[in-house]
């Protein structure tokens, strides 16, 4: 390369290093560059160049070109490069500001209790069954083997409406049982069904409420026995409460509705409320074998048919599963207590995902 | 019910300790629901006699006392001002536990003196409050006997709960029959001498209600003396709260308990004429002996004499013929009545009596002639006189009845491998008498006192049975209940916990949907509501009728015959009222911006399809404040809003839904929408009439939606069609119209995107403006259009030629003209 070549690079790359701004670069990419540009004039008079140089002129021209053209662009990148450094420099937020409020809404402890309760179920082979909150005294009663002056109808605190055309007044379901009735008049047996719902019962304090949830279960087959009937429940209480060895004891009970009948007590601390261990028995569940008069009474005969049932308080399970003292707040619809207890609703029960 | 460890073993013969006892009870079916054993914590105090009580050498307060224990000498530090010599004390000595503190004693030295022991006041043996000194006992104290014993507090009592079925069991004896039987003892000998008669005459029967009472029996005792009991049978009765009367009383009252076999006394001198009716009531008042007076109903079974009613029958006595300290001559009446209506009578008085509870369980039929006798032999211990012959009307009822049990009924019904052999010693145990016993089967004869085994089958079955059907079941009953009863009873003599728990084989491997269609719309209507952020809760189903009369209708058949509470009576049209009343407490609460939902029960009529599922939700207050935006006030959009986003989670065609103005009047009336879906109302939504929230004090605004999820239909399921992915780019065009200010959006809407449906394939409303830069009485409505070439990018023209259809159409539907 010639000196006047080599003057020209030294002096672009000494303009470009002193440019500090774009448009300081543009002006010196003009002036070398452009049409009335230094480099760009050189190549116009190559033409006037000997012709035994101007192939070596030619050839140092192009590679002064590259040369200058390269330079040239990574200064305008690096120019750019703290322009952009400058501006976002200016363009601080308060990054601790909260996020624009999106409400949140949750599932109340109830609802949860019951989808995990069908979960389980379900996964044993059972549908769920559901009926209305007004019943006829044969449902909720006459059926189940509670006669108008079984001792047991008193136990009941049933909440009565007015009666019409004669006929013994409707009640408000005092359990979910009745829709076991239906299940075994409208379905032949196997069945295997549980039933969730509203229950009525006239009784408030702490621990009852005059309207409440039970989940009763209803397992009707050819050869299914007592022993199904303890597997079962225990099946379901140690995946429920998630303790895997949960002590579960089956106690003699009476119902009207089995026979025979137990109480099913969890191991617990009676003192600390921790359950599955402290060697204290917490009653949880009543069940049974269903009553033979039961199943006559849904035209069921129970020389070949027999099977289970059983009946549980939701609230109940719930308040245990989640140390919960008071049965009232569940319907109070306290915004605090709500947001205290509630479940997302994006993550609904899955057997798959762990309860 | 209630007894004490020693009234249990007059009956049983046992060495068993209290816990198996109490253990084995809960275990066979008799819950034990409590032991009050005061005595226990007692236990190793000993009664002592202070030899010497001497002043301590260096200290003023105490003394040095030498005591004497039964079995030997100890010398003991006491700081009690009435430490004596000569005096009987309780001592506790090292490793005992003293009950006030919980501290285990320990042998100490006080002051240079060594003590082995304590002696006790009756604060440190938490017994009360006295500290004042150690505890005085009188001179004839026995030294060396644990102080429990002598102060009769040894004796734990024991309370079970006795299901209905067990009125055997509602008897101290039956308690022991029933242990004796699980193994822990021997049930003793009840066989109670015959008394011969003494003299003729007395009250006699006569059973004019047959139905009520099967059986009476009755004795006259003559010159008898009725004061206080001896102080063995008032402990008895005290140890489980009941109140000595008189002997007489009382000694009824000790056989209700120890047998389960009421019985009554009348004062003969005061009954007016010798026969002693039984009949209906015939509305004639009668004072018992609570001091109550009840009005006799016709079907209640009356107790009279010549003067009138005397007693109502098995469930309480009349004051004027009953025993007093004047009482010379008792009539002891055992009878038997019928349960269903002594348990009848029972609630139509609402009388709750030991007696009613046994009669209204069944009593045990054979057992009447020995009660008599055992009652005659006690009257006579402790009242002294004579005893008449027993009387009697009526006979004893054939109550005798076989059950038969398979033996393989055992394994495939009960879950147990108890074998044939064991299974009938535990019945046997229990009073059952083999009649006939093969490989397969054993019969037996059900003694009198388990009326629960092999009981009358009484079925109540369903009108609506096919009879052949019906027949069969029946039959079926007959055959299986007897067996059921009997297995039960062998299973729980073992406890059932014993039977091996078996997990339900499976019916699939992969079980079918659990969940019906109906009920999968409510979960995802529940999942949504909440993502739309709002709270999910659960208000009762009925409330007060005045509250919930603004919401809708209030029918009678809907309210409640027996309410726990006035403001509990109604169920409720809809779950809006709750929810709305459940917003004003979160306000009163300085909470008044919340969003609420349920998914529960509206009520239309008292019937089965009365009822209807709704997802129902309130808004009520503002959006939340904060500092990007500012706070906005509720408003029916935002109730339409959860209502669309829960109608579009249960795949309701929201295209084709018609909405009218025309809510119910709880909603504002130019705020408010029904929606349709053809002739079927899914829902409803809009602003609470604000008359409604003056007159219930809600808060303000408040908004509401309803969908009644018992209404959509099962959604079909189809399979997509392909989705339209045209290769060529969309265009969008925006036209402004002005319409009359009564002109829908959806008007609009519909016309814009029905212009020219091949092409168009959104239409979005993007702003309403009303104001002053429109002419009175107009509205502009600007519109999105979308044009989704298919074949070709459009032309210029074509696309000019498109928005001309566009304003045509909603021009030629509303009459809107293009701004």
């Amino acid at each position: 390369m010639t000196d006047d070549l080599l003057a020209l690079k030294t002096e672009t790359d000494a303009a470009l290093s002193a440019a500090t701004d774009l448009r300081a670069w543009d002006a010196i990419r003009v002036a070398v560059l452009g049409r009335n540009g230094t480099l760009t004039g050189l190549l116009r008079d190559l033409g006037k160049t000997p012709p035994d140089q101007r192939r070596e002129r030619g050839a140092a021209l192009n590679q002064l070109k590259d040369a200058l053209n390269t330079a040239i662009e990574a200064r305008k990148t690096a120019l750019e490069a703290a322009a952009l450094d400058a501006r976002l420099a200016g363009e601080k937020i308060d990054v601790t500001l909260p996020p624009r409020p999106r409400a949140q809404g949750l599932i109340h402890p109830v609802a949860r209790t019951m989808e995990e309760i069908v979960a389980i179920f379900g996964a044993m082979g059972c549908t769920l069954s559901d009926g209305p909150d007004v019943e006829s005294d044969w449902l909720n009663f006459g059926a189940l083997n509670i006669p108008a002056h079984h001792p047991a109808r008193a136990d009941h605190d049933t909440f009565y409406l007015p009666a019409s055309d004669g006929k013994p007044p409707p009640v408000l379901r005092t359990h979910t049982s009745p829709v076991q009735i239906r299940t075994m008049l409208n379905q032949p047996p196997p069945i295997r069904t549980i039933v969730i719902g509203r229950t009525y019962r006239a009784d408030h304090d702490a621990t009852h409420s005059p309207m409440f949830h039970q989940c009763e279960g209803l397992i009707i087959d050819r050869d299914l026995n007592l022993g199904h009937l303890k597997g079962c429940l225990t099946d379901f209480l140690r995946t429920f409460f998630d303790i895997a060895n949960l002590p579960v004891r089956f106690r003699s009970s009476y119902f009207p509705f089995t026979e025979p009948s137990m109480e099913v007590d969890i191991g617990w601390n009676r003192r600390t409320g921790e359950l599955g261990k402290g060697g204290d028995w917490l009653e949880i569940l009543g069940s049974g074998m269903v009553h033979p008069r039961v199943l006559a009474n849904c035209g069921i005969d129970p020389r070949e048919w027999q099977g289970f049932a059983w009946g549980m308080g939701i609230e109940r399970v719930t308040m245990l599963k989640h140390g919960m003292a008071d049965l009232r707040p569940f319907y109070e619809s306290d915004l605090r207590w709500l947001r205290h207890y509630g479940f997302n609703p994006l993550a609904p029960t899955m057997l798959h995902e762990g309860l | 019910m209630k007894f004490s460890l020693s009234w249990l073993k007059t009956h049983l013969e046992t060495d068993a300790p209290l816990e198996t006892i109490t253990d084995t009870l809960t275990q066979i079916g008799l819950e034990l629901e409590g032991v009050d054993n005061k005595g226990a914590a007692l236990a190793a105090f000993r009664i002592v006699h202070v030899v010497e009580a001497v002043q301590h050498p260096n200290a003023d307060r105490l003394r040095v006392c030498t005591v004497d224990t039964g079995d030997g000498i100890l010398s003991v530090v006491c700081g009690a001002p009435n430490a004596r010599t000569g005096m009987k004390a309780v001592l506790a000595r090292a490793g005992d536990t003293i009950p006030e503190s919980g501290a285990v004693l320990k042998i100490g030295e006080i002051r240079g003196v060594k003590s082995n022991g304590m002696l006790m006041s009756a604060r440190e043996m938490g017994l009360g409050d006295d500290h004042a000194g150690i505890v005085d006992l009188p001179a004839d104290a026995p030294v060396g006997v644990p102080y429990p014993v002598w102060a009769g507090m040894n004796d734990p009592i024991i309370e079970i709960g006795v299901t209905p079925n067990r009125g055997d069991c509602f008897s101290i004896r039956g308690v022991a029959r029933d242990l004796a039987a699980a193994g822990l003892g021997t049930l003793k000998p009840f066989a109670p001498a015959r008394i011969p008669a003494a003299f003729e005459g007395g009250p006699s029967w006569k059973i004019d209600f047959p139905e009520a009472c099967p059986w009476i029996i009755g004795r006259t005792i003559r010159g008898v003396k009725n004061s206080a009991s001896p102080k063995w049978l008032q402990d008895r009765l005290t140890s489980i709260g009941l109140r000595p009367i008189n002997a007489l009383v009382d000694v009824t009252n000790f056989f209700t308990l120890d047998l389960g076999r009421p019985l009554h006394v009348f004062d003969v001198a005061k009954l007016s004429g010798d026969t002693l009716t039984l009949r209906r009531g015939a509305g004639e008042t009668m004072r018992a002996l609570n001091g109550k007076d009840y009005a006799v109903h016709a079907d209640d079974c009356v107790i009279c004499d010549d003067a009138g009613v005397q007693s109502i029958a098995g469930v309480i006595g009349g004051e004027p013929t009953g025993c007093d300290e004047t009482t010379t001559t008792v009539f002891v009446e055992c009878a038997l009545f019928d349960p269903v209506r002594i348990a009848l009578t029972g609630r139509r008085h609402q009388i709750v009596s030991d007696a009613r509870q046994r009669f209204e369980r069944g009593l045990d039929p054979a057992l009447m002639p020995d009660a008599i006798e055992a009652a005659t032999a006690l009257i006579l211990e402790l009242c002294g006189g004579e005893a008449g012959a027993v009387t009697q009307a009526g006979a004893e009822p054939a109550w005798q009845r076989d059950a038969t049990m398979r033996f393989a009924r055992i394994a495939s019904f009960g879950g147990s491998d108890i074998s044939a052999g064991d299974a009938v010693t535990s019945l046997e145990r229990l009073g059952f008498v083999v009649r006939h016993r093969d490989a397969d089967s054993v019969t037996v004869a059900v003694p009198s006192w388990r009326n629960d085994v092999a009981a009358r089958i009484a079925l109540d079955q369903s009108p609506e049975l096919e009879p052949a059907r019906a027949a069969a079941a029946a039959e079926g009953c007959v055959t299986i209940e007897p067996e059921c009863d009997l297995i039960e009873e062998v299973l729980r003599l073992r406890g059932l916990d014993a039977v091996p728990a078996v997990s339900l084989p499976r019916v699939a491997s992969v079980p079918a949907a659990t969940l019906t269609p109906r009920q999968k719309r409510s979960a995802l209507a529940r999942r949504t509501l909440a993502a739309q952020g709002l709270m999910e809760c659960v208000t009762f189903s009925f409330m007060a009728t005045a509250e919930a009369a603004p919401f809708g209708d209030t029918p009678d058949a809907l309210r409640l015959s027996n309410p726990i509470a006035a403001d509990l009576d109604q169920l409720r049209p809809t779950p809006v009222a709750t929810l709305a009343l459940a917003a004003k407490r979160n306000a009163a609460r300085s909470y008044p911006d919340v969003g609420l939902f349920e998914v529960g029960p509206a009520f239309d009529t008292a019937a089965p399809l009365g009822q209807r599922l709704m997802a129902a939700g309130v808004r009520s207050g503002a959006s939340p404040r904060n500092w990007a935006s500012a706070a906005v006030g509720v408003d029916a959009m935002d109730a339409k809003g959860d209502l669309w986003a829960a109608m579009a989670a249960i795949e309701v065609p929201l295209e084709g839904l018609q909405v009218t103005a025309d809510a119910p009047s709880f909603y504002h009336p130019g705020r408010s929408a029904t929606v349709r879906q053809g002739r079927t109302v899914l829902g409803r939504f809009g602003e609470i009439h604000p008359r409604v929230l003056a007159e219930l004090d809600l808060p303000a605004p408040m908004v509401a939606f309803e969908l009644d999820l018992d209404a959509v239909a099962d959604p079909k399921r189809r399979r997509k069609s392909a989705p339209d992915l045209s290769a060529f780019q969309p265009l969008r065009r925006d036209f402004a119209f002005l319409v009359d200010s009564g002109v829908t959006a959806d008007a609009v809407l519909r016309a814009a995107k029905g212009a020219e449906r091949t092409l168009i394939t959104g239409v979005t409303l993007f702003d309403v403006y009303e104001g002053d830069k429109v002419p009175e009485g107009k509205k502009s409505l600007a519109v999105e259009v979308m044009f989704q070439p298919r074949e070709r990018t459009l032309t210029d023209a074509e696309i000019e030629a498109a928005g001309q259809k566009v304003i045509a159409a909603v021009a030629k539907a509303t009459g809107a003209a293009l701004r």
